[in-house]
């Protein structure tokens, strides 16, 4: 069988595709007939260049790098670096090496890129004038940016910024000058070039517009002096020329195959040049007289050659669609489409918003029916939605404006369901992957976005898709019935919300019972707990009743906090925090008494640890008789609430923070809830009470108190809304009483009320019309249910000190009194903790050797 | 294992909790030592006895079984078996660590999350209302 030797010319991102994408046809080379030698005229092999900004913030040459280690070592396939083709000789179908070896092809691939174009400036060959293209660059970059205090870009386009972003990266005093009126001048209009503009020089990055540099001379304060053709000058220690790219077509040129009218090796639909045996891809490659600079439609190129090489007659390119997301320093912006609004007839809708800098455009047709573009700076959200629109001509709702307008807080927002897609809709258009082919993937297996990605390669160039893929992810989960269920177990076919309802309005008051009318099995530590604190929301019986303390987990249970050796700590209630001598002193005491270790809490109180369970009734019967109360920190219920010491005493304070803070907590003591929950009271608008990182804060004004909502610190930090303004405390306790009796109606199982804000239909202008106005009807009867709470409240560890029964459970041997000796305590700081494994072995041998040697 | 045994006959005395545990020789292999009155572990419940050193986390489950495992949590390092929260996966009875909420079966003492780490499993026996276990 006759050898076709097929040269590839040029390793960058295209060039590399295009083998992978012949790999893919022909996976055993020789097999297939093919010797293929690929020749890089740089160092190293292909390279992410699309992320070659990240150099800057560390990404090293490795991490960047396209090629797995070992790809190109495989029979038939041959990677020569650092060679540089000098000429091509079509009369023989040979080409010449720069070392002056040639090579013959049968085909001959050429995916040699483009180069920076640098405008004809005098002096741009100075020192420390650059290019943005390959990693050497990036290095003389950096070499230069190490001894420069400034640095400017020529080129307001997307790679000049990706480049002021190096430079600012670098440290440097950044200036872009464009010669447009604008910032990238092909992508986006003139409002969003506003808008982009702001944001960008609100970044620290100087903006120059409507430049044209004239010459390049001696500064007098920098290394460079850039004079511009108004008269106008700008001193800059360094200068990255980033002005636009040209195709890199000589070689071409040379041989006298047919280039395009701007450059770029002439190619038909199936990328074949004026000669049938040479091929061009990338943006080298001149397609209807368009170079094009994405990677996209490169990859695009490299699929259809390799497939036209390997007889696929009719693999064809079709043109691309040039729409573009990114980042650039922090900024979205995305063009979709006709951005400018070039096509007859065109209609424009924008929506800008200069106070969060925002500006969103789109482009629809004069019949009102399609989308035909977009424009969006600083917030890209819509992208997805957009570009499907636009290229799979989805008709446009009723009202499109509503497709780029903020939704109402917390609202859904008008999207397009993947479910409208056709099936060869391309979600992902920098590898080429349709819908129809991630139904498949998931069909034969994906399960997780990262599953699918390998399976697809979709969003894993520029990820700007991956939202799109996650959602058509879910929805093949969905039909597939592999969706997750909001049922709370295997033994509930019910979300926590359904069986709090079914509790309720049943008049459920046994966990037995509701397991009888609307579950099976036994119960396990998923559903018992959640069952225990519904039961305790609705009826608040004592929770370790001999129905209910098997539901409860060792905390509620032990009504002591677990530690890992197995111990418990205790934390009696400080109610706001306020303590008085003669308490402190009985913590002291009785701390002492049972040497346990004493830590001041988060929450402005005293946690005791290093109990032992049949030490917990002690321990509570000295705490109760010096008058304390439990503090409830081992329940899903109201913890702390925090207060500054207010009015009395500071002289900012405008309300008593402190006696608010202790009522409220008095009130709300004992409330089982989905969750944790925390309050804050402040005195005054300096918040020393952090009310606004609680589930509910209470601020004092001049007028009476603001009610903030829904903060949460720890784990996920969130800022609380603003739910009411100046409230007199009735009202606020009104209100207090209807939010918290709602969380606990609506919530998941452990949610907190942060995130079930987060995941409420609605967000916070329903809350305002469930709790302020009543929109539902339901302020009495949540009301009345927080009263029957509060009105029932027993102190847990008073009742579990009075009960016989119970304290025989509260023993570590139910046949013995003695203590666990697996828990073992050193001293450290003049307290007691618990010893490691190693001291712990340490411990055991040396009673060990004593015992032998005595 | 675990052994099933119907509740006593209403007219039967319940016998007198021995005090006096016959000592075990360690070369005797494990012996059947009583525990506690069954009334002392409430249904779906456990309790820890200490046998010859040994802990043993005793669990009574609601339908009248009774199982005995190892007290010590593998996986956290804690004896705190006996105070885990007592269910079904799958229809297997299982109790939760309080620790890590690691799963243990209550008839073999396998550890569903980690099958590394299986317990020991004790024979038990209701005997006139007394809860006897060898070990």
């Amino acid at each position: 069988m006759h050898q076709q030797r097929l040269v590839v010319v040029g390793n960058g991102m295209v060039g590399h595709r295009f083998v992978q994408e012949l790999l893919a046809l022909h996976p055993d080379l020789p097999a297939a007939g093919l010797a293929v030698t690929v020749l890089g005229e740089e160092p190293r092999p292909a390279y992410d260049r699309v992320h070659l900004s990240s150099f800057f913030s560390g990404t090293s040459a490795d991490e960047l790098s396209l090629v797995e280690p070992g790809f190109y070592q495989r029979p038939g396939l041959r990677l020569r670096l650092n060679a540089r083709v000098a000429s091509i000789e079509r009369r023989n179908n040979t080409l010449q090496l720069a070392d002056g070896e040639v090579l013959a092809y049968d085909k001959l691939v050429l995916a040699t890129g483009s180069y920076p174009f640098v405008p004809p400036v005098p002096g741009r060959e100075r020192d420390a004038c650059h290019v943005y293209r390959t990693i050497e660059d990036l290095e003389a970059m950096q070499a230069s940016g190490a001894r420069s205090a400034s640095g400017v870009v020529v080129g307001g386009g997307l790679l000049g910024l990706e480049c002021a972003k190096a430079l600012r990266d670098m440290g440097l005093r950044t200036h872009v000058v464009e010669f447009a009126p604008r910032l990238m001048v092909a992508q986006v209009d003139d409002g969003g070039g506003r808008i982009l503009r702001r944001k960008i020089e609100d970044l620290g990055v100087q903006v120059h517009t409507e430049r044209n540099t004239a010459e390049i001379t001696d500064g007098a304060t920098a290394r460079h002096r850039m004079v511009f053709a108004d008269g106008s000058w700008l001193e800059t220690d360094m200068i990255v020329f980033s002005a636009g790219i040209r195709a890199r077509d000589e070689l071409a040129r040379r041989c006298l195959l047919a280039v395009g009218p701007r450059g770029g090796v002439v190619i038909d639909d199936h990328c074949r040049s004026s000669d049938a045996d040479i091929y061009a891809i990338g943006e080298c490659a001149s397609w209807n007289e368009q170079v094009f600079g994405l990677v996209a439609p490169g990859y695009d190129m490299a699929r259809v050659a390799a497939r036209h090489i390997g007889g696929g007659a009719d693999a064809a390119f079709a043109g691309a669609d040039m729409s573009t997301k990114l980042k650039l320093m922090g900024v979205d912006v995305a063009s979709i489409g006709d951005a400018q609004g070039r096509t007859r007839g065109a209609l424009s809708c924008v929506f800008t918003d200069e106070i969060k800098q925002i500006y969103k455009k789109l482009v629809v047709s004069a019949d009102r029916k399609r989308l035909l573009g977009a424009v969006l700076v600083g917030d890209a959200a819509e992208y997805g939605t957009l570009l499907q629109m636009m290229l799979n001509g989805i008709a446009l709702p009723e009202a499109p404006e509503q497709l780029i307008l903020p939704a109402a807080d917390g609202a859904a927002k008008a999207g397009l369901g993947v479910d409208a897609l056709p099936d060869g809709a391309v979600l992902c258009s920098c590898n080429n992957v349709s819908k129809g082919q991630l139904c498949a993937a998931v069909a034969d297996g994906a399960r997780t976005i990262g599953e699918l990605k390998s399976a697809t390669r979709a969003g894993t160039s520029c990820g700007g898709c991956v939202p799109l893929v996650t959602q058509v992810l879910n929805a093949e989960l969905k039909r597939q019935g592999v969706e997750v269920t909001n049922h709370l177990c295997e033994h509930f076919p019910h979300s926590r919300q359904e069986l709090y309802h079914l509790v309720r309005v049943g008049g459920i008051r046994s966990f037995a019972e509701l397991l009888h009318r609307h579950g099976t099995g036994r119960g396990c530590d998923i559903c018992k707990p959640v069952a225990a604190s519904i039961l305790a929301s609705c009826w608040n019986d004592f929770i370790l009743n001999q129905d209910q303390a098997r539901l409860q987990d060792s905390n509620d249970y032990f009504l002591g906090n677990i530690q890992k050796d197995g111990s418990y700590s205790a934390v009696p209630r400080v109610a706001a925090g306020e303590i008085t001598p003669e308490q402190l002193i009985a913590i002291g005491r009785i701390a002492k008494k049972y040497d346990l270790y004493t830590k001041i809490t988060g929450g402005q109180r005293i946690d005791l640890f290093g109990a032992q369970v049949h030490q917990l009734p002690l321990i509570w019967r000295e705490l109760v008789d010096a008058g304390f109360e439990s503090g409830h920190a081992y329940g899903k219920s109201l913890r702390t609430v925090k207060s500054c010491v207010g009015s009395t005493w500071c002289r900012y304070g405008v309300q008593d923070s402190v006696g608010m803070a202790i009522r409220l907590e008095n009130r709300y003591k004992g409330l089982r809830s989905p969750h944790k929950i925390k309050f804050g009271v402040s005195g005054c608008t300096r918040e020393c009470a952090e009310a606004q990182g609680k589930d509910v804060g209470v601020i004092a004004t001049e007028r009476g108190w603001n009610l903030y909502v829904c903060g949460n610190g720890g784990m996920k930090p969130r800022h609380a809304e603003l739910l009411a303004s100046d409230l007199d405390e009735a009202t606020l306790v009104r209100m207090i009483d209807r939010f918290l009796m709602f969380y606990i109606r609506t919530a998941d199982r452990l949610q907190r009320t942060s995130t079930w804000r987060d995941n409420l239909e609605g967000g916070l202008d329903y809350l305002k019309a469930v709790i302020l106005e009543d929109s539902l009807g339901l302020g009495a009867e949540l009301e009345a249910e927080m009263a029957h709470v509060v009105g029932s409240y027993a102190c847990e560890w008073k009742k579990a000190i009075e009960d016989p029964a119970l304290l025989r459970r509260m023993r570590t041997f139910v046949n013995s009194d003695a203590a666990d000796d697996n828990i073992v305590f050193v001293r450290e700081r003049g307290q007691i903790r618990p010893a490691t494994a190693a001291e712990k072995l340490q411990c055991f041998k040396g009673i060990a050797v004593v015992a032998e040697t005595a | 294992m675990t052994v099933m045994t119907a509740p006593a006959p209403a007219a039967a005395v319940a016998a007198p909790i021995p005090t006096a545990v016959p000592a075990a020789s360690p070369a005797a292999g494990p012996v059947w030592q009583p525990v506690c009155a069954v009334e002392d572990i409430w249904p779906d419940t456990g309790v820890c006895a200490l046998l010859g050193g040994r802990q043993i986390a005793v669990f009574r489950l609601a339908d009248g079984g009774l199982h005995a495992i190892d007290n010590h949590d593998p996986n956290s390092g804690a004896n705190v078996l006996w105070r885990g929260i007592v269910g079904d996966l799958g229809g297997e009875p299982v109790v939760a660590s309080p620790i890590y909420k690691h799963h243990y079966r209550l008839r073999d003492g396998g550890c569903i999350e980690n099958p590394d780490t299986p317990l020991a499993t004790h024979a038990v026996e209701l005997r006139d209302g007394i809860v006897w276990v060898e070990a």
